[in-house]
């Protein structure tokens, strides 16, 4: 249905383009109303969006894959609204894409530098992968350049860079100790524009797709938090949406995979969930259609849309410390940004919180010993 | 004619990055170099983690063949620490990887490989009466009807109209090498945008016992996803009506779908049953056990080697034949150059001593050295591995499904048994096992049913889960033969900690570069093989014998010792 409802072309109004192919305002605002509430809008937002729809044509969109697993982009494929289909025909207009585009080398690049030039200043950058900078930079190149140097040269004219997965975000796992070849994320090396960090190992593909929905709707970036994470998937930890909270307040756990507690759904906390540490939409999006997620799979949550989780969150399966002092009140705002930043002032009064101590001590001695910016504040984009 | 030098870089519509070097003479390949362009070192990121840990780290080498190095990962630390799996784990890893391998080979012939052979604008022309009535010949598929196809094609002259061309921009459409009539262009079209919802769909097992796809979880030991049949939470009824679905939609969309689509193209391209065979020698380890990961005589996919394109003989595999050169590839060994050794012995040094970028060439260095991939051998051979040597060795093994449809695909396409050796042979070898394993995910379900009922629903060994269980010192060796080939991981632990890991991987095989004695891995080899090259400039011939492979680039380089010392040392000449 998504298909039916964003017009394509400049030349043809959205009107036009709902009734040639049959379908009614009416689908189309409840649609609106329907996004709205995905993004977590008021109901008065819908006749905005709406608006904003019916001016929209392609945006250009260009995709780097640097240093990576392809994780992330298998993961946009699985997208349910927008499908990829929807994303691909009639949504944006993905100029450059190595998995998926027909040309091939200098073909492939050259459609790449033709669609930077038309639209220079409008189009999109999406980034997979991180940029390794050790060594010159040589262990990524792509048609004899470097990853540092395609990503500089692709962010000069974007109007909007969106970073990705981990690593993309902060490096991953090639980033974690001793991060053999220097890898970083991309706000590592942009720092002129800002960087949204689209975390995950790899990210719900309806918070990448849904990141870019808010953007072509409303011509800004989504309100983010202190790790330049959009508020509407990473505003709260898992552990305060999670379906086995209830068995956590009970005190009912998992103490071994299989026990007794793993089949009655238990809380996964003495396993070594991160949940309670961990700013992710997992709960409630789910993943896949809103088929499941790792706790609910039996899994205990391995942290991944945090920053250096490899080196901070592991072993995924020594439970984390006493985190019996945060509680719902914490959002990314003051939690995630705290745990990002280091100590602020806001967070004081917090601080009690053996967790959030220990948890800052592991984050900043991680920051610091990759060189990671993971200390470096920056401000709600 | 002169040789004209040609370098494809990005090769796209792959994982990873990859670059091929060649020279063209005469409507041919002359020669050809293949790098790899990216290396990561995930292997020495592993040193001293907890095992426990390791399969995560291992999984995240590649998203695309997203389970298989977790799985290779815990049978390696499995082997290490002796831990048996139970019976419910093991089929319950078999599921999750063989709906990987439906959802892998789909998703290569429809979005990394058909454009290579189906021209996107010639679909714009067709009758969709015409696509209509081919597609009704071939398959009971109810989409195929002249409205459906109408609706396709609407919505691609609207995008192609809108003149924002997209992922189909500077493709190589109206190449003379696009033998498809416009009805059979715009089924596959079509077939491309349903594939990628069906994709969508059937993937969700991994969900169901994983928590997520890509990247879902696994467990040391077993499966995490615990089965109730009383309980919200876990594998139960509900649960198992889902999974139920996704085997049959997916069982149903390969039959009358992907089969009909590949056999319908490979018919107007049978001259590749001639082209790009390349390295003469298969390997398998084998895959999917069914009687526990110790009994070799029950794996559903036979091990073993076929040499010189020779289907007699199946010879056995030993893993202590395998050996790693460096010297093609960007690293040191303290032996030199022309040294092997076998990956528990494996030293890595990475030393680039390429030209600095930005560059044009990287094929005339003086060292010889072009890429961050190793050479793998077995017993000093280049061997080919993938769906083409899994049914190779099947098929020479007498397994009577693989002789079959092996059989019947020789027989529609009318050729010989010499067709499998080709670019035409891997593709259509892929489709095969697709078809084969899409039954047998129905009799591993039915298995994990009657387990249940039987009143079985264990999933998880934890007699070995406390490291104070765990000998001082152990040392694991994980196969596993994944979508794309053979893949090893060698596991050291010492101390309860991982203190070396290796893993020689599918796409390490098959792209490596030239060994100490000057022979072409097998990408080279098949590039080589009486391979045509109509345009130097639009080298659309090149991206169908490379995309046949179906290259994983980000697998591949991860053959690193953790011991080994990594230099900084970067020579720039």
């Amino acid at each position: 249905m998504y298909q039916t409802l964003i017009p394509w072309s400049a030349d043809e109004g959205l009107v036009a383009n709902l009734e040639r192919r049959g379908v009614n305002r009416r689908d189309f605002l409840a649609y609106c109303a329907e996004l709205a509430a995905i993004l977590g809008l008021s109901t008065a937002m819908t006749p905005r969006i709406a608006e904003a729809l019916e001016k929209l044509k392609r945006p250009p969109v260009i995709w780097l894959q640097l240093q990576e697993c392809t994780g992330c982009v298998e993961s946009v494929i699985r997208t349910s609204d927008p499908t990829i289909g929807d994303l691909l025909l009639d949504v944006i207009s993905l100029d450059f894409q190595e998995t998926l585009m027909a040309a091939a080398g200098d073909a492939a690049e050259r459609a790449k530098e033709q669609s930077m030039k038309d639209n220079y200043g409008k189009y999109i950058l999406l980034v997979t992968g991180s940029v390794p900078l050790g060594a010159d930079g040589i262990y990524t190149t792509i048609g004899g350049r470097t990853a540092k140097d395609h990503l500089e040269t692709a962010a000069k004219g974007a109007a909007a860079i969106v970073a990705i997965g981990a690593c993309a975000h902060f490096g991953s796992v090639q980033s974690a100790k001793p991060n053999p070849t220097g890898a970083v994320g991309v706000d590592q090396v942009i720092k002129d524009k800002p960087v949204v960090n689209i975390a995950g190992c790899p990210p719900i593909a309806e918070v990448i797709t849904g990141t870019l929905v808010h953007f072509l709707t409303f011509g800004t970036l989504p309100k983010l938090d202190g790790d330049n994470r959009p508020l509407f998937a990473y505003g709260s930890r898992i552990h305060d949406q999670c379906p086995r909270r209830a068995k956590f307040d009970a005190g009912q756990f998992v103490q071994a995979f299989d026990d007794e507690g793993a089949r009655k759904g238990y809380c996964l906390y003495h396993v070594g969930c991160k949940g309670p540490a961990t700013f992710s939409p997992c709960p409630i999006f789910m993943w896949n259609g809103h088929t499941n997620f790792p706790i609910g799979a039996g899994h205990p949550c391995i942290g991944c849309t945090e920053r250096n989780f490899w080196d901070t969150m592991s072993p995924f399966y020594t439970r984390l410390p006493d985190v019996y002092g945060v509680g719902v009140e914490h959002t990314a705002d003051t939690l995630g940004a705290a745990l990002a930043i280091g100590a602020v002032a806001g967070v004081a009064a917090h601080a009690a919180a053996t967790g959030i101590h220990q948890i800052q001590t592991r984050r900043r001695e991680a920051a610091a010993s990759t060189g990671a910016p993971g200390a470096g504040g920056k401000g709600n984009g | 004619m002169a040789k004209t030098k040609l370098v494809v870089d990005p090769i796209t519509r792959i994982e990873g990055h990859l670059r091929i070097e060649a020279q063209a003479e005469n409507g041919m390949i002359a020669d050809a170099w293949a790098s790899s362009t990216q290396f990561r070192g995930i292997e020495l990121v592993m040193q001293g983690r907890d095992p426990r840990d390791a399969w995560a780290f291992t999984q995240r080498i590649c998203g695309v063949c997203t389970v298989v190095h977790a799985v290779a990962s815990c049978r390696a630390v499995e082997d290490a620490l002796d831990i048996t799996i139970p019976a419910n784990a093991n089929i319950i890893r078999n599921l999750v990887m063989g709906m990987q391998f439906i959802q892998d080979h789909v998703i290569h012939f429809y979005h990394l490989h058909a454009l290579d052979w189906v021209d996107v604008v010639s679909a714009l022309k067709a009758d969709p009466k015409d696509t209509a009535g081919i597609a009704q010949k071939i398959s009971p598929w109810p989409n195929n009807s002249t409205t459906y196809f109408t609706e396709v094609q609407n919505r691609l002259k609207t995008f192609v109209g809108s003149g924002q061309l997209g992922i189909f921009a500077n493709g190589y459409w109206g190449h003379p090498a696009y033998k498809l009539p416009p009805a059979v262009n715009l089924l596959a079209v079509a077939h491309y945008l349903e594939a990628l919802d069906w994709q969508r769909d059937v993937i969700r097992l991994h969900t169901i016992f994983g928590g997520k796809n890509p990247h879902p979880n696994f467990l040391l030991g077993g499966m995490a996803s615990a089965i109730n049949l009383d309980n919200d939470m876990t594998i139960n009824a509900v649960r198992l009506a889902e999974i139920q679905g996704m085997i049959t939609r997916a069982k149903a969309f390969v039959a009358q779908v992907y089969i009909p689509d590949l056999l319908a193209i490979a018919g107007f391209y049978k001259e590749w049953a001639s082209i790009g065979g390349g390295t003469k020698n298969f390997l398998s380890v084998g895959e999917f056990p069914q009687a526990g990961i110790k009994d070799l005589d029950k794996l559903y996919f036979p091990r073993g080697i076929i040499l010189n394109n020779d289907l007699t003989k199946v010879h056995a595999y030993d893993q202590h034949a395998v050996t790693e050169g460096i010297a093609s590839a960007w690293y040191k060994y303290s032996g030199g150059d022309k040294a092997v050794l076998h990956p528990w012995e494996g030293e890595t040094a990475p030393l680039y001593t390429g030209p600095k970028p930005p560059w044009e060439y990287l094929q005339d260095q003086k060292d010889g050295k072009y890429t961050w991939m190793k050479s793998p051998r077995y017993n000093g051979e280049a061997m080919q591995v993938g769906p083409l040597a899994r049914m190779l060795v099947s098929y020479a093994s007498g397994h009577k499904a693989v002789v079959e449809n092996v059989n019947m695909v020789l027989k529609t396409l009318d050729v010989g048994p010499a067709a499998l050796f080709s670019t035409l042979g891997r593709t259509a070898a892929r489709g095969i096992e697709t078809l084969l394993l899409a039954e047998q995910m129905q009799v591993w379900f039915d298995a994990l049913v009657t387990r249940i009922k039987s009143g079985d629903t264990k999933t998880f060994d934890g007699t070995k889960w406390e490291p104070s269980s765990w000998p001082k010192s152990s040392k694991g060796y994980g196969w596993l033969d994944a979508p794309r080939g053979a893949l090893g991981h060698w596991v050291t632990i010492d101390d309860e900690k991982i203190s070396r890991y290796q893993c020689v991987v599918p796409s390490t095989w098959n792209c490596s570069g030239r060994d100490e004695k000057g022979v072409k891995g097998p990408y080279e080899a098949a590039l080589t093989d009486k391979h045509p090259l109509a345009d130097p400039a639009r080298p659309l011939e090149i991206l169908r014998t490379i995309h046949s492979f179906d290259p994983c680039m980000a697998c591949g380089v991860h053959v690193i010792d953790v011991k080994g010392n990594l230099l900084a040392d970067v020579k720039v000449q």
